[in-house]
């Protein structure tokens, strides 16, 4: 398996190109994730993060380059060399996708009775466990998708994502349309979970917060090119104008401290 | 796969010694869940437990669970318990699940009966429902016709349109070869009977009587209930389920004006124009049937046809068409509205949307019968 930086890398994305007709929205894109680490995936409306996580996980397909998950060549795996890629991680996606007609035990426990043979009441123990890690308790079981809150859909899709304990969650804007409570909680969540179940996060967001707190590396898209990967240090240093922007704009926990002429918490 | 033990034990006295060994993941989670509930059982009168987890190679949600399940098992006998030698970096994953709290969730069913009962109540009080609703929505339709009727501008005339190429125009094609299809049938059918009396040419009274009173309607109606109808339903419940209809209404629209209304419109104007189209095929299919396989020559066809039928019978059948399709479009439109957050709600729906109109055509079809028949027509 690829090494750098003496770190094991578990995604390998290189010079990968995707395009709908004539519009190219990734153009030679490259990109590492390490194990363990929580990496924040930015980058403008509509510049492409979703595709390239899509891409990724192998719901669009792409024109050129190579992805490797685990030391996977995805594009040339066979069929059961990919579906045993596919039990090593978990997806959340931006609205959750909890299967509507099931319960929430039910969307619990259907990717494990897909792939283990497990008893009943172990299946029972395991969706409570899930649920508990997540922050929520029992009393949501036997609720359907349609009766649950915003915040807890994303929890309950977050224990899905996890229910096979995956080495890899990919997560698709996980904070947005939570209020900053909920998302800070979720946040929290994320690096607990991280921590104590050893996860690789990749984590497209929007949520500078989200980048400050939980993010061990973030990575930038612009222009169909990953222009930055580094800690929120190097982002802050940037010279970029986008990522000026970005990093220096109102919003930004920089903007907003040179707006009320508070002490800077990096240097510009 | 190996078939080592996942959990050794050695019984002395009252203390027990367990190690755990190889990997406790999800892979070996059934063999290991047997083995933890046999170990438990097995051992059911010792004092002092203690758990090695040195060897355990590997552990996840799923091994640490079962770990869990059995310091738990020996706990609640009294048994007290100690788990030593697991590695660092699985501890917070191991006291994570130590907190998980299981209670016995709410019963799944109550009594059975009891359940039958109440399911024979809730589909009484859920038919009086749809009664009320059918009502309702006549009304709420009345009263958004009255406003265009007062304002027609406020009429949604693209809209209109669009659903009348949808219902009428794009459905003539698959209406006109059903209908022909069925004409043919009736007449090979007469006229494979009739031959035996002799009675041929009689065939022709029963294809134009029955194609113009009843069956090119009905047929019609039962086309566009399934075609037409289900796709109202789909189309208003997906706007309710993704609340383009809780937008509309905020805006100070009203959803029957501007989503039911043209829908309406536009099955009552389709629906006896595709009657009248189907009612010509099924009588051109019978001609047709007749004059190659029965022998009857299209003159003789004609002037019989000409003698069975009157006016009156077209007008039966023609009259009977918009009331069917205010039927059809009414229970489309209940339904849709009626679909809650799920897919499976969405589905269900309409196939009831489907399974009513046609049950309510072919009812008002009864009504119909009575009716023209005591009035003489």
């Amino acid at each position: 398996m690829a090494r750098g930086n003496g770190k094991e890398v578990v995604i390998e994305v290189r010079d990968v190109v995707v395009g709908f007709g004539d519009h190219i929205v990734l153009d030679h894109v490259n990109l590492d994730v390490y194990r363990g680490e929580i990496l924040g995936f930015v980058g403008g409306s509509g510049a492409g993060k979703s595709v390239l996580m899509r891409t990724i996980i192998g719901l669009l397909p792409k024109r050129g380059g190579t992805i490797k998950v685990f030391g996977y060549d995805m594009g040339a795996v066979s069929d059961s060399d990919r579906n045993a890629v596919e039990r090593r991680w978990g997806v959340l996606f931006q609205q959750g996708a909890l299967f509507s007609s099931l319960t929430v035990r039910e969307n619990l426990q259907f990717p494990v009775r897909e792939y283990l043979n497990l008893s009943q009441r172990l299946l029972d123990e395991l969706a409570v466990a899930k649920l508990e890690m997540v922050g929520l308790d029992s009393s949501v079981l036997e609720k359907f998708p349609s009766e649950l809150s915003g915040g807890m859909t994303k929890r309950v899709a977050l224990a899905r994502a996890l229910a096979l304990d995956p080495e890899i969650v990919f997560l698709d804007e996980p904070t947005s349309g939570l209020d900053p409570i909920g998302a800070g909680d979720f946040d929290s969540l994320i690096a607990t979970l991280q921590r104590t179940l050893g996860l690789t996060v990749f984590m497209v967001t929007h949520d500078l917060d989200s980048l400050h707190t939980v993010c061990d590396r973030i990575a930038v898209l612009a222009d169909g090119k990953v222009i930055a990967a580094g800690t929120m240090e190097t982002m802050l240093a940037s010279t970029h104008p986008w990522l000026h922007a970005y990093f220096h704009g109102k919003r930004s926990r920089v903007g907003q401290a040179a707006d009320t002429g508070a002490h800077a918490l990096a240097p510009g | 796969m190996s078939v080592e033990t996942l959990l050794e034990g050695t019984a002395d006295g009252q203390r027990l010694r367990l190690a755990g060994v190889g990997a406790w993941t999800a892979d070996n989670a059934r063999r290991l869940e047997n083995e933890i509930n046999g170990t438990v059982r097995r051992y059911a009168d010792v004092k002092h437990v203690a758990i090695d987890m040195e060897q355990v190679e590997r552990l996840d949600t799923f091994g640490a669970w079962l770990l869990e399940r059995l310091v738990r098992g020996f706990s609640k006998r009294g048994c007290d318990t100690q788990v030593t030698g697991l590695k660092e970096n699985y501890r917070p994953l191991v006291e994570e699940v130590h907190s998980v709290k299981l209670d016995e969730g709410p019963p799944r069913r109550p009594n059975r009966i009891i359940y039958a009962l109440a399911s024979v109540g809730q589909n009484i009080v859920a038919v009086g429902g749809s009664f009320a609703a059918f009502v309702n929505m006549m009304g709420a339709l009345a009263v958004a016709l009255m406003r265009v009727a007062v304002n027609p501008r406020r009429l949604r005339l693209t809209s209109l349109i669009h659903q009348l190429d949808n219902v009428a125009w794009r459905g003539v094609p698959i209406i006109l070869l059903i209908t022909f299809l069925v004409g043919c049938i009736i007449a090979q059918q007469g006229i494979f009977h009739f031959r035996k009396f002799g009675a041929d040419i009689y065939v022709v009274d029963m294809v134009g009587i029955l194609v113009l009173r009843e069956l090119g309607v009905l047929i019609v109606c039962i086309m566009v209930a399934g075609r037409s109808g289900s796709a109202y339903t789909a189309e208003i419940g997906s706007m309710k389920m993704r609340e383009e209809i809780d937008a509309l209404r905020t805006m100070g629209f009203d959803p029957i004006e501007v989503l039911i209304l043209p829908r309406i419109l536009a099955l009552i104007v389709g629906v006896p124009i595709l009657a009248f189209l189907g009612s010509m095929a099924a009588l051109y299919g019978g001609g047709l049937v007749a004059w190659l396989y029965g022998g009857i020559d299209p003159d003789i066809f004609l002037s019989r046809l000409r003698e069975a039928i009157s006016l009156d019978t077209f007008k039966v059948g023609m009259i009977k068409a918009p009331f069917m399709a205010l039927v059809i479009g009414v229970v489309a439109s209940i339904e849709g509205l009626a679909v809650k957050g799920s897919a499976e709600s969405l589905g269900l729906q309409t196939t009831a949307s489907v399974v009513e109109s046609i049950f309510l055509v072919i009812v008002l079809d009864g009504f119909f019968a009575i009716f023209f028949a005591s009035i003489g027509m």
